[in-house]
């Protein structure tokens, strides 16, 4: 850890799971179950959330430790501890509702390969201090969760004519069931990657052009 | 570790006194995080056992009072060896079911349990079943991924639902058959009490439904209906 | 064809529910690994195996786990015994085929975080198989999953050689591809009546 990362302040770690670094829409990581679960809004929201708990109490905890966990079975010990707090959420979760914990079916077990947080034991929370790891892990915690309601908000609404279980378009719309069908899932993740890469080009593209106006 | 002795000339300790150390030290990292997250799961398990039981029991009530109307009270059953026991402690499904009863603890019919193969994948269905009325008088979906706006009206379709409220299944007996056998018909075709319009678009779905239905009256109505009376007098 | 028939669960793992088009398990290598036909094929047969040795020990581990009334203890044992079949599978082809070990390279410790895996050994326990069944259904999957990653990687191998914009590049078309698959495969539902 250098001396400037200690010093800097802790907003830009927590913003940068956020946006910049967004776990789905640019490091693409835990397709499986943005994919699964983003039919709808609520089984959106459940399932970030789900995840959420569970990667900041896995961080906090590798952050913890990091100083006793031996090098050579780190990877055993942060696997247990991640399916250790899966396990906790998947009761949690029957125990407040069990229609939601249906409809996430066996993704919320899944959670345990799910590589955004063994990614990020490995990569931040196993060198920060506890604060840091936390922030973090709440940050991309969050960033997943955006993306899933970004996914789940086009499917329900496009798929059922709802948003949140509230008729939007009226009786006369005719729903895309494909939306809600395993295809809608790539197609809309697809689009979803395709926004951003053409955002991604125009300002890379604007930032060129500015470039040489500087320099002169 | 040669590196190591170079960049800290401190650590000069015997390789196999060190690896020992580290053996030492891996082991007992990893078991004491595999003991503390035991402690962790089994009190979260214990903690919230209660709630999770009271939601399932919600779950099976509702199902359970929706396919037999009236229904306020309930008692669960097990079929073994030509005899019904109560309260089963592990039934698989399809081998329970539910005696239900009324506002005046009379009995009113019974919940039972179906699957089948539908379009998708395995359909599991809930049904009522009334000795009295010698027919089936509703029924829920338990579990189904058939397709949305297709496959899916077996639960959601009111006049799909309705072929279920007084669906002949007359037994005899003397045969150990139904008198007649429940058919799924062609959309808007159905005459016969025991027959089940199909959903237009979802004839794959329907048929699964009417023969999963079909499948275990044949099997449950001979060892459930020489227990009726003994149902009848057990009222909880 | 009864539901609980080996052959059904074979179409059923394989091309029915096909894991990847349409249980959306093991996304990451799908879109990770399939830019290559060769590479492809090489990793859908090594997760058909880990899938198969792992499939049976989590049954005998159920087992275990269902006789001493410790079913909390599930999620912890299956991504112990993936993990440990991973190694399993590794030493062994470390020592008779060392060419396929080294083809497979760094993928084969990341089948541990496949999510394709625990998917299989959660859902046999969920449906309740025997050993039988589970073996039918571990094989299928794998066919399922190694045929998806084929023929992806067959259609990415064309896609290469075309001209797109240069902001589809990656990922975007690829999902979008892997929709029209999963439409395709969508057309199977139904076959097992």
């Amino acid at each position: 850890m250098t001396a400037t990362g200690m010093s800097e302040s802790i907003w830009p770690v927590y913003t940068r799971g956020l946006w910049r670094e967004n776990p789905v829409f640019v490091m693409q990581l835990g397709m499986c179950p943005t994919l699964a679960v983003s039919n709808s809004v609520i089984n959106s929201l459940s399932m970030g959330l789900a995840t959420l708990a569970v990667l900041v109490a896995s961080s906090a905890l590798v952050s913890l430790m990091r100083n006793v966990i031996p090098k050579q079975v780190r990877i055993a010990t942060y696997i247990v501890i991640i399916a250790t707090f899966v396990t906790v959420v998947d009761y949690a979760l029957q125990a407040i509702s069990l229609d939601i914990h249906k409809a996430l079916g066996a993704f919320i077990q899944l959670i345990v390969v799910n590589c955004i947080i063994l990614g990020r034991a490995e990569a931040f929370a196993s060198k920060n201090s506890v604060v840091r790891a936390i922030t973090d892990a709440a940050g991309m915690g969050l960033g997943f969760t955006f993306a899933l309601i970004c996914l789940g908000a086009v499917r329900e609404l496009l798929g059922n004519g709802s948003l949140l279980g509230f008729d939007v378009f009226g009786p006369q719309f005719e729903p895309w069931a494909i939306m809600i069908l395993p295809p809608g899932g790539f197609f809309v993740l697809g689009a979803w990657l395709l926004v951003f890469a053409w955002f991604k080009e125009r300002s890379a593209r604007t930032a060129a052009r500015k470039e040489p106006s500087h320099a002169g | 570790m040669s590196e190591q002795a170079q960049s800290n000339p401190l650590v000069r300790r015997p390789v196999a006194e060190n690896a020992a150390a580290e053996t030492r030290k891996m082991i007992l990292t990893l078991s004491s995080v595999a003991a503390l997250s035991g402690m962790l799961i089994v009190g979260v398990y214990q903690y919230t056992l209660p709630y999770i039981e009271a939601n399932r029991e919600a779950m099976i009530e509702k199902a359970v009072f929706t396919v037999v109307p009236g229904g306020v009270q309930k008692r669960a059953y097990g079929f073994s060896d030509g005899a019904v026991i109560p309260d089963p402690a592990s039934a698989g499904f399809g081998e329970r079911f539910y005696a239900v009863y009324g506002e005046d603890r009379s009995f009113l019919g019974t919940a039972l349990e179906a699957s089948a193969q539908g379009y998708q994948d395995t359909i599991r269905i809930l049904y009522g079943y009334s000795p009295e009325k010698a027919c089936v008088v509703g029924m829920t979906v338990l579990e189904s991924k058939e397709t949305p706006g297709l496959g899916d009206k077996i639960d959601l379709d009111p006049v799909f639902k309705a072929n279920f409220k007084a669906l002949d299944a007359a037994f005899d007996s003397a045969s150990g058959k139904l008198v007649h056998e429940v058919t799924v018909t062609g959309h808007g075709k159905k005459i016969n009490p025991w027959e089940i319009d199909a959903i237009s678009g979802a004839t794959i779905s329907s048929k699964a439904v009417g023969a999963m239905i079909n499948r275990s009256l044949q099997t449950n109505l001979p060892r459930l209906l020489p227990h009726v009376d003994a149902l009848k007098e057990n009222t909880p | 064809m009864p539901d609980d028939s080996i052959t059904y669960i074979l179409l059923n793992s394989c091309i029915i529910n096909n894991f990847v088009l349409s249980a959306f398990l093991g996304i990451c290598p799908f879109l990770g690994v399939s830019g290559r036909f060769e590479t492809a094929s090489r990793m859908g047969l090594a997760v058909t195996f880990v899938m198969i040795v792992s499939s049976l020990c989590a049954y005998a581990l159920n087992l275990v786990l269902v006789s001493m009334e410790m079913e909390f203890l599930r999620l912890i044992c299956y991504i112990a015994v993936i993990a440990s079949s991973v190694q399993l599978v590794e030493m062994v082809l470390k020592r008779y085929s060392p060419a396929l070990f080294r083809a497979l390279g760094i993928f084969l410790p990341l089948i541990t975080t496949n999510c394709a895996i625990l998917g299989l050994v959660l859902f046999q326990t969920f449906k309740g198989y025997n050993l039988v069944q589970c073996l039918a259904y571990a094989i299928g999957a794998g066919a399922g999953f190694t045929l998806a990653l084929a023929i992806m990687s067959g259609l990415r191998e064309q896609l290469a050689l075309h001209d797109v914009p240069s902001m589809a590049r990656g990922a975007g078309l690829t999902l979008m591809v892997a929709g029209i698959l999963s439409l395709a495969f969508m057309g199977f539902a139904g076959l097992g009546n």
